[in-house]
């Protein structure tokens, strides 16, 4: 194979462009856009969002099955659903459904409160990704436990950093 | 006033579990998004929903950017007297919607 004659741009090169654009103080509007976008919620700021919400109590596996599609293509309106098991009575039903994510650009994605009445603990609802990662659903017991399932995403195309 | 369209079923026996859909329409701008020249546009979300059983609250959601643009939700209740339900959407801006049904119990 002959060698190409012309730089072809990759990704070293685009790299060290940028680094001497901002060591000469030159920033192009395409740079300026990525250092003013706002720092991703990481794996850490989950779980302080996940502790806020659980506190000291342990959080265990099961019960709650998360719903969400493994690759979807548009990170815009990604649909979701938890359904967690119970017997939804007075003694025994789930107070709340908290939804979390890696990375967003806030760990929260909701946090539904239901109670005895609602018969079915099942709830669903549209949500935003802006990358590929894991999402966390958390559901709270009437009796004080806390139950967890996660899902990886794929996502093709990324919500929330797009312009105008 | 913004729209908002919400299925909830006419008719249902005594203690039936019945599902209730709302959906409404709402930019949810996320207040991370940049034009091209760096400015952020400010954040205008929806930020509480609330659905009542004759008064009661049956349901609950806490919104953040990270919920779709027209919020969506679906959720159950088990039907036990005729009466009415109400969904108050409230967010950002002073952003405030209502709707009722009424429904039906034998």
């Amino acid at each position: 194979m002959i060698p190409p004659m012309v730089p072809q741009p990759t990704r070293r090169r685009f790299l060290a462009g940028a680094a001497t654009a901002a060591a000469t103080g030159i920033a192009s509007p395409q740079f300026l856009l990525l250092t003013t976008r706002p720092a991703a919620a990481t794996p850490d700021s989950m779980r302080q969002a996940i502790k806020n919400v659980v506190g000291e109590a342990r959080l265990q596996k099961g019960r709650v099955k998360l719903d969400i599609p493994a690759l979807v293509e548009s990170g815009n309106v990604v649909s979701l659903a938890v359904s967690v098991e119970s017997p939804m009575t007075a003694s025994d039903h789930v107070k709340a459904i908290h939804v979390f994510n890696e990375r967003n650009p806030q760990p929260n994605v909701v946090g539904m409160r239901l109670g005895p009445r609602a018969g079915r603990a099942t709830v669903s609802t549209r949500i935003r990704l802006a990358d590929s990662q894991t999402v966390t659903a958390i559901a709270e017991l009437s009796d004080g436990s806390f139950w967890s399932d996660s899902m990886q995403v794929i996502v093709t195309l990324p919500a929330c950093l797009e312009t105008l | 006033m913004a729209r908002a369209l919400v299925n909830v079923p006419a008719n249902a026996k005594r203690g039936d579990i019945i599902e209730i859909k709302t959906l409404i329409q709402h930019e949810m701008e996320s207040g991370f998004r940049v034009d091209n020249m760096g400015k952020v546009f400010p954040r205008d979300i929806i930020t509480d929903f609330v659905c009542k059983y004759n008064g009661e609250e049956i349901f609950r959601a806490e919104l953040f950017p990270a919920i779709a643009a027209n919020p969506f939700f679906t959720f159950f209740t088990r039907a036990t007297e005729s009466g009415t339900i109400i969904f108050e959407w409230s967010g950002d801006n002073g952003f405030s919607a209502t709707e009722s049904r009424d429904i039906t119990v034998e």
